[in-house]
C-alpha cells in the first residue's frame, strides 16, 4: 500500500460523498445523511493516512519534506482542508444540506491533483525553509474556508430566488438569515488565515530573497483576493449591502482565490513557478 | 472639529470610500500581473503597438506599482484609514472606559438578555448573595445604586473593542515601514569570485551605481550540490567579513539563511562558474606547508618554494551528478612526473620519491549575492504581528456585560438580570443562561415562584 493508491481511493471516496450529499439535497432523503457523513469521515481518514504516508515515503527516499511542496501535494492538502472545515461546519450547525455545496470542491481538487504528476521530488534550495509548512498551511486553511463560503454564496442566491410560500426543492434550504450568518463567519475565518498566509509568505520571501514584497503576480493576486474579502467584511457596515451582494462577493472572492492559486501558475510568470511542476 | 458639519471629513471617514478603494486597488492591481513589468520601451512597442506603448509610458504602466496614480490610490487608502480611525476612536474608547453603573435602568432592563426573579429576602441580603454568585464565576463585580435600587455590574473584554483599531493601525505601521525602507534603504547585488573580497555593492537602480561599504566581504568558497536527478540541492557560500583587514565574522550562507552584518543582509541569489578555471590546493603532508592556486586548464603553474610544477592536461565526463574528471600532470623535478585523474571537488594523494602531497581540485566559482539594507523591516513585521493579533481580537473575542438590578417592589425584592455581548451572541446566551440557573439554584435567595 502506498500513498498514491490511498490518495486515488480518496478521489473516488469524495466523488461518492458528493453524489450522496447532492442526493440528500435533491431527493430530500435525510436517511442518507448518516451514510454520507460516515463515508466522508472514512475517506478523510484514508486521505490523512495517505498524506502522512507520502511524508514518510519522502524520508525513505532520502529527500524528506512535508508533502506541501508542489501542485499535486497542495491540491491534495486543499481537499483535506475543505473536508476538515466542512465536517466542523456540519457538526456545528447540524445541517447536511451545505454538503452539496462544499464536498464537490474537495472532489474537484483531488481530481485536478490526479491530472498532475504525483512523483515525490526533492526540494529546490528556495523551498528548503521552515516557513514552507507555515506558509502553505495558513494559505490553504484560508482557501478551504473561502471555497465553502462560495458554496454558501451559491446556496444563498438559489434560496433568495424562491418565492414566498412556494414549495420547491430550494425552499428546504436553510433560512436566508442563517446562510448569510454562516457565510459571514466563514469569510471571517478565511480572512484571518489568508492574512496569516500573506504575512508568512512575506517573511519567508524576505529571508530567501531579501524583499518582503515584490509585486510578483502571486503576491499581487493574493492581495487582490484580500481586498475582495476586506470589502465583503466592510460591506456589512454599509446600508444597502445585504445578503445578495455578500453572496456574490463570496463567489467573486473564491474565483480570485482560484486564480491566485491555479491561474497564476499557468497563465502568468513569476517567482512562484515551482507551484506549476 | 465638528465632524457632522464637515462634509470632507465625513467623505474621508466613510466605509463607502473604503469599499471604493478596495475595489479600485484590486482591479488596477490586475494590470501589473498581466502586462509584464520593468521591460524596455521597445518591448511594449513590439507587443502592444506604438500608440499603446506611448500611453503605457504616460501612465507608467511598465512600473505601475510605483506609478503616481497607483501611489495616489494607496495614499487615499491610508487617509481613509487614518480619518476613519480618528473618527471612530473616541466612540470606541467611550465604550471601553464607560461607567456602566451610570447607565439608565430603562436601558439596562432592555438588554438582549434579561431575566427577572423575585426573592423574599431583603435587598441588602440579596445584594450580598448576588455578589457572591457573580464573583464565583470569576467576574469582578462593581456595585452602585441607581434609581432607588442597588445595581451590580460585571464585564469581560471591554478592551477587545480596540481590536479593530489595532488592525487599522497595523496597516498604517506596515506602510510606515515600507516608506522607511524605501527612503533609507537600498537593494543591490554583487558577484564575488572565490578567494576574492569586495567593499562595494551595486544598486538595483538601472545604473548599477556602486555603493561603498565600511567593511569587506570575502567569498572563501562556493559549493553547488545537486540531487541525483541533476536538480540543484544547495547553493552554499562561505563568507568572511573583514573590518580594517581583520576577520570579524564567518558564516556559511545558503538560500533562506542569509548573512547579516552592519545593517546589511547578504542573500545567496546566484552563481557563476568560470570557464576552464579551477582552484587547486596542494599540501606537503610532512611539512604541512599549503598553497592555493587559481589555474586555467592547459597552463603550467609553479610553486617554486616546493620546486613543484603542475597543470591540467585533459578532461572527461560528465559523470553521475554532472561531475567532470581532470587529468593532472605533476612534477617535482625528481624522476618521472606523476600523471593521474581527479574528480572535481575531490582530493588525491601524490607520492613522490622524497615527499608526499595532498592535491585537490575544484571548479572556480563566483557567488552572486543580493544585498539589502532595510531599516523599515521591523516596522513591517511589527505591523504584521499587530494585524494578526488585532484580527484575532476583533473577530473572536467579545465584550460581555452583565447587570443585576435589585429593588424592593410590592414588599418583595425584585432581581433583574440583564446582559449583552457585541459578538458571539450564542456563546453569551449560554453563559447568561448559566448565570440565571445559578441564581435559581441558590436556596438562600428564597426565590418566590412567579406565575404571572
Amino acid at each position: 500500500m502506498n500513498s498514491s493508491q490511498l490518495l486515488g481511493y480518496t478521489t473516488f471516496g469524495y466523488l461518492f460523498c458528493s453524489f450522496l450529499y447532492i442526493a440528500i439535497f435533491v431527493f430530500r432523503t435525510k436517511k442518507l445523511g448518516v451514510v454520507a457523513s460516515s463515508l466522508m469521515v472514512l475517506t478523510f481518514l484514508v486521505q490523512t493516512t495517505g498524506i502522512v504516508l507520502r511524508w514518510v515515503e519522502s524520508y525513505k527516499m532520502g529527500i524528506g519534506h512535508a508533502p506541501l511542496s508542489n501542485m499535486y501535494e497542495s491540491l491534495v492538502f486543499f481537499a483535506w482542508c475543505i473536508i476538515l472545515f466542512y465536517m466542523w461546519l456540519e457538526f456545528r450547525f447540524k445541517n447536511r444540506l451545505i454538503g452539496a455545496f462544499a464536498v464537490p470542491f474537495a472532489y474537484l481538487s483531488m481530481a485536478l491533483a490526479g491530472l498532475t504528476g504525483d512523483e515525490i521530488k526533492p526540494l529546490v534550495p528556495a523551498l528548503q525553509s521552515n516557513w514552507l509548512i507555515a506558509h502553505v498551511m495558513t494559505c490553504f486553511v484560508g482557501y478551504a474556508a473561502f471555497a465553502v463560503a462560495s458554496g454558501l454564496g451559491v446556496m444563498y442566491l438559489l434560496r433568495a430566488n424562491v418565492r414566498k410560500g412556494a414549495d420547491s426543492l430550494l425552499s428546504t434550504l436553510p433560512e436566508l438569515k442563517v446562510i448569510d450568518d454562516v457565510t459571514h463567519k466563514t469569510i471571517v475565518f478565511g480572512f484571518l488565515w489568508l492574512s496569516a498566509g500573506i504575512i508568512t509568505g512575506a517573511i519567508w520571501a524576505n529571508s530567501a530573497w531579501g524583499t518582503y514584497w515584490s509585486w510578483d503576480p502571486k503576491e499581487t493576486w493574493s492581495l487582490i483576493t484580500w481586498f475582495v474579502y476586506a470589502a465583503a467584511l466592510h460591506a456589512r457596515f454599509t446600508r444597502g449591502w445585504g445578503g445578495k451582494r455578500i453572496a456574490w462577493l463570496a463567489i467573486i472572492g473564491f474565483l480570485s482565490v482560484v486564480f491566485t492559486y491555479y491561474g497564476v501558475n499557468y497563465l502568468l510568470s513569476g517567482l512562484h513557478s515551482y507551484g506549476g511542476s | 472639529m465638528k465632524k457632522n458639519t464637515n462634509e470632507v471629513w465625513a467623505f474621508f471617514s466613510s466605509v463607502k470610500l473604503a469599499l471604493f478603494t478596495f475595489f479600485t486597488l484590486a482591479i488596477t492591481s490586475i494590470i501589473g500581473t498581466i502586462i509584464p513589468q520593468g521591460k524596455e520601451y521597445e518591448f511594449y512597442v513590439q507587443a502592444f503597438g506604438a500608440g499603446t506603448a506611448k500611453l503605457f509610458q504616460v501612465l507608467n504602466v511598465p512600473d505601475m506599482y510605483n506609478a503616481w496614480w497607483f501611489i495616489s490610490l494607496l495614499v487615499l487608502f491610508s487617509i481613509n484609514l487614518m480619518v476613519c480611525t480618528i473618527d471612530r476612536f473616541p466612540i470606541i474608547w467611550r465604550l471601553v472606559v464607560m461607567d456602566n453603573l451610570a447607565l439608565g435602568i430603562d436601558r439596562i432592563i432592555k438588554m438582549p438578555q434579561r431575566h427577572t426573579l423575585y426573592s423574599g429576602k431583603s435587598v441588602a441580603e440579596v445584594e450580598k448573595l448576588a455578589i457572591g454568585i457573580m464573583a464565583a464565576g470569576g467576574r469582578k463585580v462593581t456595585q452602585g445604586s441607581n434609581e432607588g435600587g442597588s445595581l451590580l455590574f460585571a464585564q469581560k473584554g471591554a478592551w477587545t473593542r480596540l481590536g479593530v483599531i489595532g488592525v487599522h493601525v497595523s496597516i498604517l505601521v506596515i506602510f510606515l515601514g515600507a516608506i522607511i525602507g524605501s527612503t533609507w534603504g537600498y537593494k543591490g547585488s554583487v558577484m564575488i569570485t572565490e578567494t576574492k573580497s569586495t567593499n562595494q555593492v551595486y544598486a538595483y537602480d538601472g545604473k548599477s551605481t556602486p555603493i561603498p561599504m565600511d567593511f569587506e566581504v570575502r567569498c572563501d568558497r562556493f559549493e553547488l550540490s545537486l540531487y541525483d536527478n541533476g536538480a540543484p540541492k544547495e547553493y552554499r557560500s562561505n563568507l568572511t567579513v573583514l573590518k580594517d583587514g581583520q576577520e570579524v565574522l564567518q558564516k556559511s550562507i545558503v538560500v533562506n539563511d542569509p548573512l547579516q552584518y552592519g545593517g546589511l543582509t547578504f542573500y545567496q541569489s546566484s552563481y557563476q562558474a568560470y570557464d576552464n578555471t579551477y582552484v587547486i590546493e596542494i599540501e606537503n603532508n610532512k611539512t604541512k606547508e599549503m598553497n592555493k592556486f587559481i589555474v586555467a586548464a592547459g597552463k603550467e603553474v609553479k610553486w617554486p618554494e616546493q620546486g613543484l610544477e603542475f597543470g591540467i592536461v585533459n578532461q572527461r565526463g560528465p559523470f553521475m551528478g554532472g561531475i567532470y574528471e581532470y587529468k593532472i600532470w605533476f612534477s617535482d623535478g625528481k624522476g618521472e612526473p606523476s600523471k593521474f585523474w581527479i574528480l572535481d571537488g575531490r582530493k588525491a594523494q601524490v607520492e613522490r620519491a622524497d615527499a608526499e602531497y595532498t592535491f585537490s581540485l575544484r571548479q572556480l566559482y563566483a557567488t552572486g549575492l543580493q544585498v539589502t539594507k532595510d531599516p523599515g523591516v521591523w516596522y513591517v513585521y511589527g505591523g504584521c504581528t499587530l494585524m494578526l493579533l488585532g484580527l484575532l481580537v476583533a473577530f473572536f473575542l467579545s465584550h460581555q456585560r452583565i447587570w443585576v438590578y435589585i429593588k424592593e417592589e410590592d414588599s418583595r425584592t425584585k432581581i433583574v438580570l440583564s446582559g449583552t455581548s457585541n459578538k458571539n451572541k450564542v456563546g453569551f446566551e449560554n453563559e447568561f443562561a448559566g448565570l440565571v440557573d445559578q441564581f435559581e439554584q441558590n436556596e438562600s435567595l428564597n426565590l418566590i415562584k412567579e406565575s404571572s
